[in-house]
């Protein structure tokens, strides 16, 4: 049974990337902070005083884990918030030094916007197995007019983990701020230290959406581009239970991560391992090196839409990144930057509360699920 | 091979249905007005061991794709 989707056992959500469940003490805790910290927190009565004490000790506590200094976390509207003003601030502060923004093709649609609205986008490829290429990363970053680097911890369609180390000394080396996209990873893996801007995600950890989390090294200079207000990072505040959530659920994804990190890697070994079982199917993202919760695969003649649809009539939620799932009909650009097959994808990202067993019935259900919308589209024998 | 005005994965369906019984080393081009083929076609080539000659992008008379692709 899982706590996925709780009230319906009979479903396996097995699309938590972004959006998982929300932790249990994650529950609790905005319950608490619903109670005690519902009033605005810049006021100077006694509850106001309330909700600025549980604001203040969620940016503590997000800070401990992430390594930084608690002057250093910004809480903002959303992940996709957070990237959007971590690019547009550090670039528009660097404007004597140039608009170039170099980026991996295979960052987060936002990074990719907020970059070329910032000025010019510089991309930097990414191969088969969706690894940016670390050496032409820093020659991109060392070459003149460059105001901010951006490259993602893991990528969270495929999994693969990025050189962030290597691309943030040449960075350092050559003056540019780099930023680290970590939603997908934080809660997942170890905490990644080499950046300047580090964003991450609560919905993709267990705790709530609505909320994101930036920070920013002391060193690194900012330029306020949103409105004026007391908060440039969230402009009229941030909902003080929902931040308080976070925090809890992060410190309590922290607690057991290695032993999750593991549990979950192995289930993901193990159906990557069935999956390449099916016939003419791609399994996209490095086999090693690589997010541990996080499975993506590709089958050839298979309508993404109908599978997704096909695997939701028995009871499973996946995700995918075909074009006629997308709203746009184009299909992801993380999966074209690779150069894999992008019809037939389908995404997994399992919960922590994600089973063997649930994973193993996947396992059994997939190959027919594929073989059926094979059949409706007459292409045995191809 | 006309494809255009089809949905992925039905452009690459239709090709590997004209593909089926040609010798080796023909040459087949499939137009498509689906962005996705781009990357698919390449991508089908890989796995069934025919070559990806070329990709032309028509923007004039109707806007999309044309592929060609050596049979292996």
């Amino acid at each position: 049974m899982s706590h996925a989707t709780p009230g319906t056992p009979d479903r396996v959500h097995l699309d938590n990337g972004g959006r998982a469940p929300w932790h249990p003490l994650a529950r609790q805790a905005f319950e608490q902070a619903l109670a005690d910290g519902w009033a605005d927190p810049r006021r100077l009565h006694a509850e106001g005083r309330r909700a600025v004490r549980l604001l203040d000790g969620a940016r503590e506590a997000v800070a401990a884990v992430l390594g930084a200094r608690t002057q250093e976390v910004h809480l903002t509207p959303s992940h996709t918030a957070s990237l959007h003003s971590a690019v547009a601030s550090a670039a528009a502060a660097r404007r004597r030094a140039g608009g170039t923004v170099v980026a991996s093709a295979v960052e987060r649609a936002a990074v990719l916007h907020a970059a070329r609205a910032a000025g010019e986008l510089s991309t930097v490829p990414a191969d088969r197995l969706g690894r940016v290429d670390a050496d032409a990363m820093v020659s991109a970053v060392r070459a003149p007019g460059v105001a901010l680097a951006a490259l993602q911890h893991a990528n969270g369609e495929v999994g693969t983990v990025q050189p962030v180390e290597a691309v943030h000394e040449a960075a350092r080396a050559a003056g540019v701020p780099l930023l680290v996209d970590a939603g997908a990873s934080v809660g997942h893996v170890a905490v990644p230290q080499d950046w300047d801007l580090l964003a991450a995600d609560p919905a993709d950890w267990g705790g709530p959406a609505g909320v994101g989390v930036l920070a920013v090294r002391q060193r690194v200079r900012t330029a306020a581009v949103g409105p004026e207000d007391e908060d440039p990072w969230a402009p009229g505040g941030v909902s003080v239970p929902l931040a308080f959530a976070a925090a809890v659920a992060l410190q309590a994804v922290e607690a057991d991560r290695a032993e999750q990190e593991a549990r979950r890697r192995a289930l993901v070994d193990r159906l990557r391992a069935q999956v390449a079982r099916i016939p003419d199917v791609e399994v996209v993202g490095d086999p090693d090196d690589r997010l541990p919760h996080v499975a993506t695969f590709s089958f050839l003649y298979v309508d993404g839409e109908a599978l997704v649809t096909e695997l939701d009539r028995h009871g499973f939620a996946v995700g995918s990144g075909s074009a006629c799932t997308a709203s746009t009909l184009e299909p992801s650009h993380v999966l074209a930057a690779m150069g894999v097959l992008t019809h037939g994808n389908v995404r997994i990202a399992l919960d922590r509360a994600t089973t063997a067993d649930e994973v193993d019935r996947f396992c059994e259900v997939l190959p027919d699920a594929v073989a059926r919308v094979r059949e409706m589209l007459g292409v045995g024998g191809l | 091979m006309d494809a255009r005005g089809l949905r992925c994965p039905l452009p690459v369906i239709r090709l590997a249905e004209s593909a089926k019984g040609l010798p080796a080393g023909t040459e087949l081009t499939v137009l498509s007005t689906d962005p996705a083929v781009k990357l698919d076609v390449p991508a089908w080539c890989r796995m069934r061991g025919h070559e990806h000659v070329t990709t032309r992008e028509h923007t004039d008379d109707w806007t999309g794709w044309a592929v060609t692709v050596r049979l292996g």
